[in-house]
């Protein structure tokens, strides 16, 4: 028992780190710099901390409530590499808009903390506490700029409706508790009574809940509201990490503890996904915002996640797990890419403030032009192969019109991406934007823009990993 | 005398938290009723966990309902700050006038 410690020294490692942290901040005055570059320290220790935990097929370990495997900890690597990239390329944003200060680091730490938590839960509680601890940091760093009205009321939204699908989720938890007795995710599947509505019915609110969490269509309201108000530093972050550590945990209860109901499920899934796709890639058109852009596109980009997982077998999980660990370095190329439209100490985010950037800055919106054709899945881009395993995956199975839809989805957002390319190439040219870019910022673009570029030439390195995601 | 057993509990959690759901939707003008009943949802989910794991003699039904009454004071202290933080901004917690981020 004592011995199941070695397997969380990454969790404990964070945990400590975080509060050592906390109490540094409040007693070293003006210390925001500090605990800024100690946090990138102790998110680089965290990564061989991760990989050196023994792993294997299946780990299971505090009375069976905690699981490691391969899933977990390429999900726990992947999370910790892109915080990583959200704090290096963030740290101008912040001095610039006057939000540097030292919770913003720390509240980052603790949501990924709930995150790491929560994609090796095996069990209902362990699982709500990472849940929660991941959400209640979210709902303070969507109101971080607290001097801005927008910030929080974008906090005030998420906050409500993250709530809500928190309370959603407990209810559905309540009844599978109640009609399988046992709160461990291996237990339920073994105990309940497959004729039983009880059960069928805290799937559909444990899944309405999920659902909301990535923000798949009809749970999608809040992203758009959310992702424009908060600070771009933050809305990246809300972009990318939630949405792995939520996606882990649809993969986690879909194929644990409700595997036996996979038929009830699947139309349910079926339904999310054609869904986001369409609707994502319909309302992205009349957007003038960049962020409220990328809200929209990512609805979509999660309904091919979720399409995915409707197959029920291993190629599905792993289709969607490559999806989003590309989803993630082309969201994070985006990014950077945004945060380099300042000017003067004022940050753009209009879509008309993209206008002629080719002009005045030729590799700013050469990065742009690879990043944009990659999101609408162009080959030989990254993006195009993302899309292509899910296809795969989902064709093989014969669901063809699942398949139809998504290629059908493909085009319409093709259309809007291409329609900021044109806005950058051809149309009249607009001021200048600063260079002087931090120096973390111009390394991530570099690498997450070289990265979509040669991924086709290495396919293999994220293959191997991902292929050994075995679960069902 | 009627019994008293698991159905009615589960009712009233039920009509409890149906009665949140509602609170959220319908409600029109401050914004403290809705953190009322988020609230209420999770106090409908604890009625139901507590019965059913005194109907089954199952204790972690019971340790769960511990953890969600301690997540939903922080999440009641932090909804609150926004609140406060809101208010300062724009001078009104009134659901309606709520809609600066539109699109």
């Amino acid at each position: 028992m004592i011995s199941d410690i070695y397997y969380v020294i990454p969790e404990i490692f964070l945990s400590l780190s975080l509060m050592f942290l906390l109490l540094l901040g409040v007693f070293k005055k003006n210390s925001s710099s500090t605990v800024y570059n100690l946090t990138l320290l102790i998110l680089i220790i965290s990564i061989p901390l991760i990989l050196n935990v023994p792993s294997g097929p299946e780990i299971l370990i505090f009375n069976d409530s905690y699981k490691i495997d391969y899933l977990s900890s390429f999900i726990k690597i992947l999370i910790i590499i892109s915080t990583l990239f959200v704090l290096l390329t963030s740290s101008q944003y912040l001095k610039v808009t006057k939000i540097y200060n030292i919770e913003y680091p720390i509240l980052i730490l603790s949501s990924i903390l709930g995150m790491v938590v929560m994609v090796s839960s095996n069990d209902l509680i362990v699982f709500y506490i990472g849940l929660e601890l991941q959400s209640l940091a979210l709902y303070v760093l969507a109101s971080f700029n607290r001097d801005n009205v927008l910030s929080s009321e974008s906090g005030l939204k998420y906050f409500v409706l993250s709530a809500l699908s928190s309370g959603l989720l407990l209810y559905g938890c309540s009844l599978v508790y109640g009609f399988s007795s046992s709160t461990n995710f291996s237990q339920i599947s073994f105990n309940y009574d497959q004729s039983a509505q009880g059960i069928i019915f805290g799937m559909v609110f444990i899944l309405v809940g999920l659902a909301f969490k990535i923000s798949a269509v009809p749970f999608h309201m809040w992203a758009p509201d959310v992702y424009q108000g908060s600070p771009t530093s933050v809305t990246l972050f809300f972009a990318i990490l939630p949405k792995i550590a939520a996606l882990t945990v649809f993969i986690r209860f879909l194929y644990t503890p409700f595997v036996n109901l996979i038929d009830q499920w699947q139309t349910i899934i079926i339904f999310l996904s054609i869904a986001s796709m369409l609707f994502g890639a319909v309302a992205a058109i009349g957007q003038k915002n960049l962020k409220r852009l990328i809200a929209y596109s990512s609805i979509s980009h999660m309904g091919y996640a979720l399409a995915g997982l409707t197959t029920g077998t291993n190629e599905g999980i792993q289709s969607s797990v490559s999806y989003i660990s590309i989803y993630l370095v082309m969201n994070l190329a985006f990014f950077s890419c945004i945060f380099m439209l300042k000017r003067e100490d004022k940050y753009y985010e209009n879509i008309d403030d993209l206008s002629g950037l080719s002009k005045n800055h030729p590799l700013l919106s050469f990065s742009l032009l690879i990043v944009l054709f990659s999101l609408a899945g162009i080959p030989p881009l990254a993006g195009f192969f993302a899309k292509f395993y899910i296809f795969m995956a989902v064709i093989e199975q014969s669901m063809f019109f699942l398949a139809i839809v998504g290629l059908l989805a493909t085009v319409v957002a093709a259309f809007y991406y291409l329609r900021l390319i044109k806005v950058i190439y051809f149309d009249s040219e607009v001021e200048k934007y600063d260079t002087n870019h931090s120096i973390g910022l111009k390394i991530s673009l570099i690498i997450t823009t070289i990265l979509i570029l040669i991924y086709f030439i290495y396919p293999n390195s994220l293959i191997n990993f991902v292929s050994k995601i075995n679960l069902v | 005398m009627i019994e008293i057993g698991i159905g009615h509990y589960l009712t009233l959690g039920a009509i409890i938290f149906l009665i949140g759901i509602v609170g959220i939707f319908l409600n029109r003008k401050n914004i403290i009723v809705i953190l009322m009943s988020i609230e209420l949802i999770l106090l409908a989910v604890n009625i139901n966990l507590v019965s059913f794991s005194i109907y089954m003699n199952d204790i972690s039904g019971q340790i769960f309902t511990l953890f969600i009454l301690t997540v939903a004071a922080a999440e009641a202290a932090i909804g609150l700050a926004i609140i406060v933080v809101y208010y300062r901004n724009s001078g009104t917690i009134r659901v309606e006038e709520i809609e600066k981020l539109k699109g």
